[in-house]
């Protein structure tokens, strides 16, 4: 049962580091005394709480809840007292601190009561799709997108392939090969689920050909279940195989459209780890509240694969691993291609936390960046196809329309580029860059336009108000006029009322005429411009949501 | 030059002086086979070049307020200097090859901005502008073969202009086979008799001499493409442009049309082809560009050395489609991922 498979464009072929993270013994974490738990853990609106401070909380109690559509709530990750609901060091590339709801935990780890469902196949879609959401689950491969949204493929579509990424084309991480080789059935099951979720056809599992251990646990625990739609793939190892785009390439020979999702093409992505979460959730009723991450790098003593609470700090667990300080020179959360470093170790261990880092201080130093020559090697490795070193003209310019018509917003920040790049120019971040200056730009322009709007809807009404005004005192002069001729009759006085009223009626009318016509009397530039934001709005939406498990 | 540091989070993997020294290595066997052949002149002329693009660089680079050391170990200004000393002829007096590469780093490359921002090809700038201002210096060219100019004659007489005993400039230097057989072309002789007429100008399927050089300059690139420091397209592109139109000249008229293989292996064609049109600064980089680019490099070295003014036309074939870069460039983006055929 070979599979067919199709390339992508570049890619590298890295060192993986895995084999010092993939060990068989497991570490003792002591519980923290203290957990914090971030209100945004995902893609999408941030967390409401719904505890206050002095509250006990059972483990896996909801603490907070999802305050919209895109967005997925947080629970409790052991019991104990909530002491503080505020802003704490989140990992952020930012590195700016976040709301974050604060246990002092009690040590009994109690849980709360759970809920296993026990016949998820008799479930509507739906009803299936609100206990993910309800048990907060959002992709574990790295972008934190809520799961329930990617398992509603919505009226009109058709779901040909579910597709399950255990591609992990990172270097250094190897927490879902862990969970492969170690909970296979748990990601089968997830799988199972999410297929009566999406009422998919057929469902692939795609394993990099360098997890041969990973890949045949899956196959063994694919047997017991005897499913003929389920298909295991062994896939080449290339960076970046796991990313999204990539692997419905790889697998399917389709292109995900560059401003749509995979749905258009008939395609949803999950990771392998979060199926397994799916699982947990399903047969044991347990929301998410752990995941297993990597801690590796070369300053660490015991590299490993750990089951960690979310809420633990990163220096906790460092601790834990026998971790040299003083040889470190930083620590990154994600791996060396996609990661970025963390500026507090404070910081907690969140959904998206796929690995922790710490990388030695004798590697080779960065080299300050030399002038592009135009080699165009980073174009032969990029897998979206882009001309990277246009791009980083046009950013380093600063020339924001430019920078979009060679398709900025296409590009996966997946570093291939400025791995490669022989005048060590860190081209993501000039990407970076350019992205949030031109996201910064709408949001301004839609700010302005707004204001706008408001001031001229203000001047409009203070006209009208005016002539509301004046028209009244007409009215006044004219009826006191007519009582002062003593010629006034009921009759009179009523048809002035009516009068009144109609024109009362007609300025009401015109008002709302005008107020159309403030909208549709924008030149052809100005309609333009509005609809390229939204349009681009869209798409940046949609970007996010598709870099969705992209290890 | 970053404060903050971005992923990907790895080791330089590559640098712009691994690559410039990659090229010069590369260049290693054309050169030894040069000096076979032509004598020690192309190594006087590479020594002084490469003098005086450094002096110049460092001249420039304070000028304009750039730090020294990094920029003069990028090795650019090097690579530079060995290709256009590559392309004078062997008897260049001094003041011709510094004038040349001054020329080249000072105006071509620095006051267009430095590596990576200069539209033409330096070395090419360098070059032309000699052939146009010193005609006459241009051309003097030892014949190939085993001749008694040692390297302290070849001193003298780039530094003193002095001769050779018992030699006179006429019979120490020889028209270039792409040269002679323009010139006699022109005069009605046919490709028959050419090489009866000069005998000892003419090797196995180009100019004598000069088809090795361009062998070991061909295998030189080929090292290069696979080491990954340029990619096939350019050259190959070049010499496929070249090798068509001389074919498409030469089938119905062999005996007033050089074959494709003299074109081929003759003149700078294979130096031009991997090591001078492959500049990455001023080539196109897009994948489709790059074809265009090269194969309209190849069809105007023909034109040049067929129809134009100087017996070989690399130097102004590369210059021409530099002009054409950022054109091509423009009209041959590739398709963006994701997005329909274009």
């Amino acid at each position: 049962m070979k599979h067919k498979l199709w390339h992508f464009n570049g890619g590298l072929h890295l060192d993986g580091h895995k084999h010092m993270s993939m060990t068989e013994h497991v570490l003792p974490v002591a519980l923290p005394a203290q957990i914090s738990l971030p209100l945004q853990q995902h893609i999408g609106a941030p967390a409401e709480p719904v505890v206050a401070v002095g509250d006990h909380v059972l483990k896996g109690q909801m603490i907070a809840k999802a305050s919209d559509y895109v967005s997925a709530p947080v629970h409790a990750s052991t019991s104990g007292k909530v002491i503080a609901i505020e802003e704490r060091p989140v990992p952020h590339p930012s590195g700016l601190p976040s709301e974050c709801i604060v246990i002092e935990t009690d040590g009994k780890d109690q849980w709360k009561e759970l809920k296993p469902i026990a016949n998820y196949q008799e479930m509507d879609p739906s009803a299936l799709r609100n206990v993910i959401r309800d048990a907060g689950i959002v992709g574990l491969g790295g972008a934190g997108f809520p799961t329930f949204i990617k398992l509603n493929p919505g009226p009109d579509n058709v779901v040909e392939t579910l597709i399950l990424n255990g591609a992990e084309c990172e270097p250094y991480i190897t927490c879902d090969a862990m969970l492969m080789q170690e909970h296979p059935r748990r990601i089968i099951d997830g799988l199972l689920v999410m297929k009566h979720a999406l009422r998919a056809k057929h469902c692939l599992i795609a394993i990099e050909d360098n997890k041969k251990v990973a890949h045949t646990m899956l196959v063994n625990a694919l047997h017991e279940h005897e499913s003929e739609f389920i298909d295991i793939v062994q896939i080449p190892t290339l960076y970046p195989t796991g990313g999204e785009k990539q692997l419905v390439k790889v697998l399917t020979g389709k292109e995900i459209p560059s401003n749509g999702l995979p749905i258009d093409i008939g395609v949803v992505c999950h990771n392998v780890a979060t199926a397994a979460a799916v699982c947990e959730t399903i047969e044991a009723g347990k929301p998410l509240i752990s995941r297993n991450l990597t801690m590796t790098g070369e300053a660490i003593e015991t590299p490993c694969n750990l089951e960690v609470l979310f809420g633990t700090s990163f220096a906790h667990l460092l601790d834990a691993c026998g971790w040299q300080a003083e040889q470190t020179d930083e620590v990154l959360m994600g791996g060396p291609m996609m990661g970025f470093g963390i500026s507090s170790l404070d910081a907690p261990v969140i959904k998206t936390t796929n690995c922790i880092l710490a990388r030695p201080k004798n590697q080779p130093h960065r080299q300050p960046a030399m002038p592009c020559i135009r080699c165009g090697q980073c174009a032969d490795v990029c897998p979206a196809q882009l001309l990277p070193q246009q791009l980083y003209w046009y950013s380093h310019a600063k020339d924001f329309d430019k920078v979009q018509d060679y398709n900025l917003f296409d590009c996966i920040e997946c570093g291939c580029c400025a791995y490669v790049c022989p005048s060590h120019i860190p081209l993501v971040q000039y990407y970076r860059f350019a992205k949030t200056e031109i996201w910064a730009m709408e949001r301004d322009k839609i700010k302005a336009d707004h204001a706008r709007e408001r001031h001229e809807f203000h001047q409009y009404r203070m006209e009208r108000k005016q002539q509301e005004d004046e028209e009244r005192k007409r009215m006044k002069k004219e009826l006191l006029k007519k009582t002062q001729g003593k010629e006034d009759t009921e009759a009179d006085t009523k048809q002035a009322a009516i009068e009144a009223a109609m024109a009362r009626v007609k300025a009401k009318r015109e008002d709302q005429e005008q107020q159309k016509k403030n909208v549709e009397n924008l030149s052809e530039k100005q309609q333009q411009a509005l609809s390229e934001v939204e349009e681009r709005r869209q798409r940046s939406g949609k970007a996010e949501s598709s870099n969705e498990d992209s290890n | 030059m970053q404060a903050v540091h971005s992923s990907p989070h790895t080791p330089p993997q590559n640098s712009v002086s691994r690559m410039m020294l990659t090229l010069l290595l590369a260049l290693i066997p054309g050169i030894l086979v040069y000096i076979y052949f032509f004598g020690w002149g192309v190594v006087v002329n590479i020594s002084l070049a490469v003098a005086v693009a450094i002096f110049s660089e460092a001249l420039m680079l304070g000028i304009r307020h750039r730090p020294l050391k990094p920029y003069l170990l990028d090795g650019s200004a090097v690579v530079t200097a060995v290709l256009f000393a590559l392309a004078l002829p062997t008897l260049a007096p001094w003041w011709l090859t510094m004038a040349g590469i001054a020329f080249a780093i000072v105006i071509a490359k620095h006051l267009y901005g430095g590596l990576g921002y200069n539209p033409f090809n330096p070395a090419m700038v360098g070059y032309a502008t000699l052939l146009i201002a010193f005609p006459k210096e241009m051309t003097a060219w030892l014949p190939a073969g085993i001749h008694e100019v040692t390297f302290i004659d070849n001193l003298r007489y780039t530094f003193l202009n002095a001769l050779p005993e018992g030699m006179t400039y006429d019979s120490l230097t020889m028209a270039t086979p792409l040269d002679t057989v323009k010139t006699e072309l022109a005069q009605d002789r046919t490709m028959e008799e050419i090489p009866v007429r000069y005998s000892g100008l003419f090797g196995g399927v180009a100019g004598r001499g000069w088809e090795w050089v361009n062998l070991m300059f061909m295998l030189g690139g080929l090292i290069l493409i696979y080491m990954k420091v340029i990619n096939w397209r350019i050259p190959l592109a070049v010499i496929l442009g070249l090798f068509l139109i001389a074919t498409l000249f030469a089938i119905p008229d062999p005996d007033l049309r050089p074959s494709p293989w003299f074109h081929m292996f003759g003149g700078a064609a294979m130096l031009g082809a991997f090591f001078i049109a492959t500049d990455p600064v001023t080539a196109a980089a897009t994948p489709r560009g790059q074809l265009i680019y090269g194969f309209g490099i190849g069809i105007i070295i023909y034109v040049i050395r067929t129809w134009g003014g100087y017996p070989d036309g690399v130097a102004f074939a590369v210059l021409i489609m530099n002009m054409a870069v950022p054109t091509l460039d423009y009209y041959t983006r590739p398709r963006v991922f994701g997005q329909g055929k274009k």
